[in-house]
């Protein structure tokens, strides 16, 4: 920029002086410093948005993938009928086939380690065998979903082991450490610690008595004086106590002097002075689960298939058998209505106001009710439709129809907007042509205009729909977010969940396994809107016309 | 169960037949009314007044709208009057002495037990109604078909009657295709009214059971204990300050997140941005206005909260889990898009001459923004604000998801709040019955937002537009 060399010395001021040069480099510096807050800005925006989406990748993608196991199951003609297939004792022939493949599991482990796979097994193995009743009396191998804890641990989302101790528990022990009170005693690690035998508490005997527990406890602490934390007490090993009572046994004078005392520590902190970085097994596992588990992943019998169910599964309460066809299906059903009612009259509305309307006090009150509620809170309109649909017309709750009629009144501020702006694209001259050759107002609309402006319509429409597929607070108030576990009985008025009621709910699920179940299920809500939008600018640019 | 099922399905399907019939019939009309017409005039078709698909259209409108309308007044009166008369056909002195809540329920009961949902043993006068409720459902839908079917009937035989060279078919079905598109844009003017009637009927009921003072200025807000008639002044549990400071806290952590960043935003993608990355950089920001509020609320659980608690415990400050903070500042990033793209045509909307004046005159970029371009699109920039003020108001999937639950009054942004959005969806999520004042002060709640976003909005419509006349 050559601004510079355009400013008019102040008068008295030197044009090159020192102050006039420092002056210009200040302002061209205060010029870079707003650049570079522009630049830091946006660096921030995109960012955030970058983050967000690695985040629910990062979550969601290992739920596309499920972990299964393929388990030969004899199907047991003594326990299937095949006259009546769907009665069948499906539970037990599970379980017999997974005791086939681990033996030698003792029959109290049986149930625990039958935990392994999900809780739908014997209904999966049922749905089958109805299907097809030919494997009556065969053995078939069939791909059985691993229960969350497992699908998480073979995904690596879990660990198997868990840190016994946290930081703040080492820490502990170091100060112990270093005060010199851990030492080998009898073979074991012991804390060597200064004991008063309160005679208050403690009688002789024999056998001596007295509140072992809290003595040891209690010399413990005047170590660690501003710990409050209990878990402290957990470095004594569950015999720590019995120290002090063999020591009162042998020798009872003591009662009433302060004495040294060696206590077992317990055995994560053995093996934390032992330089080990202890480890117990993580508690959502039991140890025969692991080892069944481990025992089968040997075998080669874990794979890790494409999750189909996912979306043609419908909801669950167990994540491992959690699809979206129930929300895909209510989704789909409420945009149905969403379209089929703000599309015709969106149009109507708009052609109405843009061509037609006079210019009028009452004309003006439908335009700025328009704006109005466009920008009117989604929640409102959840209210709206609870108190009128359902409250006053008597609607039934949780159906795709009142959700689809909510989402009209929704997405109805967008279309008519749109669609103005497309009839007011097309040029006066091609109206004035139809006009003059004679033509009606309404046979210039129909014939005409609106075909030309059918584009950018469509355009609007799609965009109104992306918009309308993504809500959620009027959905959840109408109830549409029905528990579906079956997909058969959808309908118009039928309850149903939607893609985003869908994720609010899984959001809401304690299980580990839903969440990357949300996140998978945004990933394909983002995906239904990106392909919408998609085919809106593809329609916008292959009908873009410049007149 | 099952039997309750088939009854109701039967009921749907008759009434989807119903609805295929009208507007086969009207097709069909159409075809027929085409035909007679080209018939008037023995195949020579110039000499009528209009063409033949506008006497079809004539006719085929005088078909399906008067019988789909009656179809429709059917559905909305058909529960209340069968209700009423099932209440009237009751034994005298049935319904003596109940409360119109009683008698809502003693209503539903016979509707259960009508489409064969029996709990344990309803009584022989609950039984004895619930078959006529049964049977006047049945009788209510054939008579709505048998209606229907003559309207449309007698429609076509008076329209088609018409038909005749002369008529005048076309003015009549750009009439009525006039009408049609006049009704559908009272469809804006229905809703608002619906909207403000909804809520004001709803909130009036709630200020009967709970004094307004007592709402707009008590402290204490406690819906979920279950308050019945007569106990509400005892709790004083309806006091909306906590929720409406809560909601004022979070739109002003949102507004301190995005008004920065989407300010500067704009001011750099306007002025100093090369064309080509303006044309990448904006739709981007546009990306963050289109994603689903409901994926920023998981992304403020999964992601925001953790870090922040965790950074909270590296510097030793206790920050909640469900902290104003995190929905706040996720909340912010929804509206950075909101804030740079309304700046942006604010800024762009300034004059060239006025920019370029400023060029002129030897101001640097910088200069020429801060004190020319800036003050210029002040009042566009202020309505942008306040329209993104009226945004953060009114979201609701982030704070249902990230913000607190409990109505806690406190400045302290690291703890917990409430706002109006979460209590109106958690007050009335499951819930459908409005009859206690828990579910009645979710709408009172409703319309004090909605009356605070429309004034925002309306307030910044005004100051946009008396900006506009300024340069214009």
């Amino acid at each position: 920029m050559s601004n510079a060399e355009a400013i008019e010395p102040a008068p008295g001021a030197e044009w090159d002086s020192a102050k006039a040069r420092r002056r210009v480099r200040r302002r061209y510096a205060a010029n870079w410093r707003l650049q570079a807050y522009g630049i830091i800005a946006i660096s921030i925006a995109v960012g955030l948005l970058g983050v967000l989406l690695a985040s629910i990748i990062a979550t969601g993608y290992p739920a596309f993938v499920q972990t299964k196991i393929d388990l030969p199951i004899y199907v047991d003609p003594a326990k299937v009928d095949a006259e009546d297939p769907a009665s069948g004792k499906y539970r037990s022939l599970v379980r017999e086939a997974l005791a086939k493949v681990v033996p030698g599991v003792p029959k109290s482990q049986q149930r625990s380690v039958g935990k392994i796979l999900t809780a739908d097994a014997s209904y999966i193995l049922r749905d089958y065998v109805v299907e097809h009743p030919e494997a009556i009396g065969k053995t078939i191998t069939l791909p059985i979903a691993v229960s969350d804890p497992f699908d998480q641990l073979y995904k690596g989302v879990i660990p198997k082991e868990l840190d016994a101790l946290n930081w703040v528990q080492v820490r502990w022990f170091e100060r112990l450490t270093n005060r010199g009170v851990v030492v080998e005693h009898d073979g074991r690690t012991s804390l060597k610690l200064d004991v008063y035998i309160d005679p208050e508490t403690v009688e002789a005997g024999p056998p001596p008595s007295g509140n072992f527990d809290a003595l040891a406890q209690n010399s413990l602490r005047t170590y660690l004086p501003k710990v409050q934390d209990t878990s402290l007490f957990d470095i004594l090993a569950n015999d720590a106590p019995q120290a002090i009572e063999k020591r009162v046994a042998a020798d009872p004078d003591i009662i009433g002097k302060t004495v040294q005392v060696f206590f077992p520590v317990s055995p994560p902190y053995a093996a934390l002075a032992k330089g080990e970085t202890p480890k117990e097994i993580n508690p959502r596992f039991k140890e025969a689960q692991l080892e069944a588990f481990e025992f089968i992943e040997k075998k080669g019998m874990v794979r890790t298939p494409f999750n189909w169910e996912l979306f043609f599964n419908a909801d669950s309460r167990f994540p491992e058998r959690a699809g979206l066809a129930g929300a895909i299906a209510g989704s789909f059903y409420a945009l149905l209505i969403c379209f089929m009612l703000s599309f015709p009259i969106g149009i109507a509305a708009a052609v109405y106001l843009e061509e037609f309307a006079p210019k009028n006090r009452f004309t003006d009150l439908i335009e700025v009710n328009i704006n109005n509620l466009a920008a009117v809170p989604s929640v409102v309109f959840g209210l709206l439709g609870l108190a009128v649909f359902l409250g006053f017309f008597g609607l039934p709750r949780s159906v795709p129809l009142v959700g689809g009629m909510v989402l009209s009144l929704m997405t109805l501020p967008t279309i008519i907007i749109t669609t103005r702006a497309a009839l007011k694209a097309v040029p006066p001259s091609i109206r004035e042509a139809a006009l003059g050759v004679g033509a009606s107002k309404h046979q210039v609309m129909m014939h005409h205009v609106l075909p030309l402006a059918l584009p950018g319509i469509m355009t609007g429409t799609i965009i109104g729909m992306a918009q309308a597929l993504g809500e959620t607070a009027p959905l959840l108030l109408i109830g549409m977010n029905a528990f579906i576990p079956s997909v058969e009985n959808m309908g118009l008025l039928e309850p149903a969940t939607s893609l985003p009621t869908q994720i609010f709910s899984w959001a809401d699920s304690p299980e580990r396994g839903f969440v990357s179940r949300t996140s998978a299920a945004i990933l394909v809500l983002l995906g239904f809107l990106v392909i919408m939008n998609l085919v809106a600018v593809a329609l916008r640019q292959m009908f873009q016309r410049k007149w | 169960m099952l039997r309750g099922g088939g009854i109701r399905g039967h009921a749907d399907e008759m009434l989807g037949y119903v609805l295929l019939l009208l507007i086969g019939l009207a097709v069909v009309s159409y075809f027929l009314a085409r035909r007679r017409s080209i018939a008037a005039v023995q195949g020579r078709e110039n000499e009528l007044h209009s063409r033949p698909s506008y006497h079809g259209a004539y006719v085929a409108a005088w078909v399906g709208i008067p019988s789909l309308l009656l179809v429709l007044v059917w559905l909305l009166l058909q529960g209340p009057v069968i209700d009423a008369l099932l209440l009237w056909s009751l034994p005298i002195g049935t319904t003596d002495g109940l409360s119109d809540g009683q008698i809502d329920l003693l209503l539903s009961e016979i509707r259960s037990v009508a489409a064969g949902n029996v709990f344990g043993k309803p009584s022989p006068v609950v039984l004895e109604a619930a078959e006529r409720y049964q049977s006047w459902k049945y009788i209510a839908r054939w008579a709505m078909a048998g209606a229907a079917m003559s309207v449309a009937l007698v429609g076509l035989i008076l329209a088609s009657g018409r038909i005749s060279p002369g008529f005048r078919a076309r003015h009549g079905a750009e009439r009525i295709l006039s009408g049609l598109m006049i009704a559908c844009s009272l469809i804006a003017i229905l809703t608002t009214l619906g909207i403000v009637l909804s809520l004001l009927v709803e909130a009036l009921r709630f200020f009967d059971r709970v004094s307004p003072i007592e709402f707009f200025f008590g402290l204490n807000w406690e819906p979920q204990i279950p308050i019945r008639e007569g106990q509400v002044t005892a709790g004083g549990a309806f006091g909306a300050i906590p929720v409406f400071a809560g909601t004022l806290m979070i739109a002003l952590i949102a507004m301190a997140v995005a008004t920065p960043i989407g300010l500067y935003s704009a001011v750099y993608l306007t002025e100093y941005a090369h064309p080509k990355v303006r044309a990448v950089i904006k739709p981007v920001l546009e990306l963050l206005a289109g994603i689903p509020t409901v994926v920023y609320g998981f992304f403020a659980v999964l992601t925001v909260a953790p870090a922040l608690r965790q950074f909270g415990e590296t510097i030793g400050v206790p920050i909640a889990p469900n902290s104003a903070l995190a929905a706040g500042a996720v909340m912010g990033i929804m509206i950075i898009p909101f804030i740079s793209s309304l700046s942006d045509d604010a800024i762009a909307a300034v004059p060239r001459a006025m920019r370029d004046g400023s060029y002129a005159m030897g101001a640097t970029k910088s200069e020429t923004i801060t004190k020319v371009l800036l003050p210029a699109a002040l009042s566009g920039i202020m309505g942008g604000i306040l329209l993104a003020v009226s945004r953060a108001i009114g979201e609701t999937m982030i704070v249902v998801m990230a913000a607190g639950i409990i109505a806690s009054l406190t400045a302290n942004p690291l703890k917990p709040v409430t706002t109006v959005t979460v209590q109106i969806v958690t007050l009335l999520i499951g819930d459908s019955e409005f009859d206690n004042p828990k579910t009645l002060s979710a709408f009172a709640l409703g319309l004090v937002l909605f009356l605070v976003t429309l004034a925002l909005n309306v307030l910044a419509l005004h100051i946009v537009r008396k900006y506009r006349e300024q340069y214009e």
